[in-house]
């Protein structure tokens, strides 16, 4: 069973036991615009919450992504690198950015559910 | 985010409306409320418009007419020559030229682009410059000419493969013009001012249309299926590939033509030892330049990877240490490309074509080599 929890910053998380997947939201992507280069954290290193873990650019600019939580990187989607449009096409789904092992579960307890994202982008 | 004063206080185009309708995002841009992009994206606005044709919005930019007091348009010309590089006398009528304006340090106030309709020149100059270079020719041209600023005009620029079929249904003339002729000609009836340029490095045309006939004018050739309306994101991804400086980034106050890479725009006559060599301001300096060659020079990148290298990044001669040895100015992912492109400034020894340089991004080095532009070959019918 997993819980999908929001940030402010338009990123989403999928919590299945002690490892969150990580991604933008569609309405990250939509704003974005067409995806062209992502660049993913190494396997193996260990984010603070709220720092740049990836960056998203578009042909207009480039974005940071910010971990949403503390927690060891254990995963990449590595598939981002050959096809970046992937986030413009199915940004909750296969265009997850990282797996991370949870930290703190109480930094968890700041995220929003979906009701109160969707009410965030409204 | 822009506060409500701000929305409010931003200038509109005649085709306000008509973005607006068409689900354009719209940006604060030189003042005015413009569309980056339509609901096609980026991507397919800037593919779309190299494989038939892009309709885009370029009414921000200031068109001004020079209309010599004399009644001769050569005096308008030898009048605008004591502000420009450039030879103006020579631009015959029903021609355009490009063109700067330089300041007395030899740099470049701004960019423009000068026709010749017999009896007077029309200037087309950038959003951002426009009051800064009609308060300029009022200064120094005011004796000679008399200056008229024609806002009451909208621009629509028409560029790719498609645009002289889409236009030909309109304007019966324009297949006959050849790249950079300019002169006014009914479009759908209407009188316009019509020029076979562009800022795409696509074939095209730039269409001068009174405010009031514009959107009926842009939608009708929107009604073509071949058209696409087109917002500043492409716009620039387009200029990029295209090899074409964006006045402010790639050319500003403190860049000669010549460290600019735009030698090919001064007419020998202008330069040392030409009929009306010097005589513009900051001669001294820009001769120079031409003379004894510049210290640095705008040059265009390649990278090997996918990672843009963007506006702002430093470039290095080597992939650990040493100072920067210059700087990208553009820099975005070329999407006829599929790769990254960007233009930037190295100094002239590390200016040759296939030089290996680094630029540094997001802490990385990355290696970039001096490439010809234009990057995608231009389509002129010259």
């Amino acid at each position: 069973m997993t819980t999908t929890l929001y940030t402010s910053d338009h990123e989403w998380l999928a919590i299945d036991g002690d490892v969150a997947t990580v991604g933008i939201t569609d309405y990250a992507q939509s704003q974005l615009g067409d995806v062209v280069f992502i660049e993913l954290p190494k396997v193996g290193r260990t984010l603070k919450k709220a720092e740049a873990a990836a960056v998203v650019e578009s042909v207009k600019a480039a974005s940071d992504v910010y971990a949403p939580i503390s927690g060891e990187v254990l995963e990449v989607n590595d598939a981002l690198g050959s096809e970046p449009a992937l986030v413009n096409s199915d940004a909750q789904g296969k265009a997850w950015f990282f797996k991370i092992k949870i930290a703190d579960k109480s930094e968890l307890g700041g995220l929003m559910d979906e009701a109160a994202y969707k009410a965030h982008t409204a | 985010m822009l506060s409500r004063d701000d929305q409010d206080s931003l200038k509109t185009t005649p085709l306000h409306g008509l973005h607006v309708a068409l689900g354009g995002k719209m940006v604060p841009f030189a003042g005015y409320d413009m569309p980056v992009q339509h609901p096609a994206g980026v991507l397919k606005e800037h593919l779309h418009t190299r494989s038939q044709a892009g309709l885009f919005d370029v009414s921000h930019m200031g068109q001004i007419a020079l209309r010599p007091k004399s009644g001769k348009v050569e005096d308008a010309a030898r009048a605008l020559e004591r502000l420009v590089p450039q030879d103006i006398v020579a631009v015959a009528p029903g021609r355009q030229r490009y063109a700067q304006f330089t300041n007395a340090d030899g740099g470049i106030l701004d960019d423009l682009m000068v026709a010749s309709f017999g009896d007077h020149l029309f200037l087309v100059v950038n959003a951002a410059c426009k009051e800064e270079d009609e308060a300029h020719l009022r200064a120094n041209l005011s004796n000679d000419c008399i200056i008229d600023s024609l806002t009451e005009r909208a621009l629509i620029a028409l560029q790719g493969p498609k645009a002289e079929s889409v236009l030909a249904k309109l304007c019966a003339e324009a297949p006959t013009m050849k790249f950079m002729d300019a002169g006014p000609h009914k479009v759908a009836g209407i009188d316009c001012f019509v020029s076979r340029s562009g800022y795409t490095g696509e074939d095209g045309f730039e269409i001068s249309v009174p405010a009031g006939d514009a959107e009926r004018l842009a939608k009708t050739l929107l009604d073509n299926p071949d058209v696409m309306p087109i917002g500043l994101g492409a716009r620039d991804s387009l200029r990029l590939e295209g090899g074409l400086c964006l006045y402010g980034h790639d050319i500003d106050t403190a860049t000669t033509p010549v460290e600019a890479a735009l030698e090919w725009s001064v007419q020998k006559s202008r330069r040392t030892g030409g009929a009306r060599a010097g005589g513009f301001p900051g001669a001294e300096k820009i001769l120079a330049h031409f003379d004894q060659g510049a210290a640095r020079r705008r040059v265009g990148l390649r990278t090997e990877g996918r990672a843009p290298v963007r506006e702002g990044a430093l470039l290095f001669a080597d992939s650990a240490g040493g100072e920067p040895i210059g700087k990208v100015t553009s820099g975005s992912f070329g999407p006829s490309l599929n790769a990254p492109v960007a233009m930037g400034y190295v100094p002239t020894a590390s200016s040759a074509l296939g030089t290996n340089l680094f630029a540094e991004v997001r802490g990385q080095r990355l290696p970039l080599t001096v490439a010809a532009m234009p990057f995608v070959k231009n389509t002129y019918k010259r």
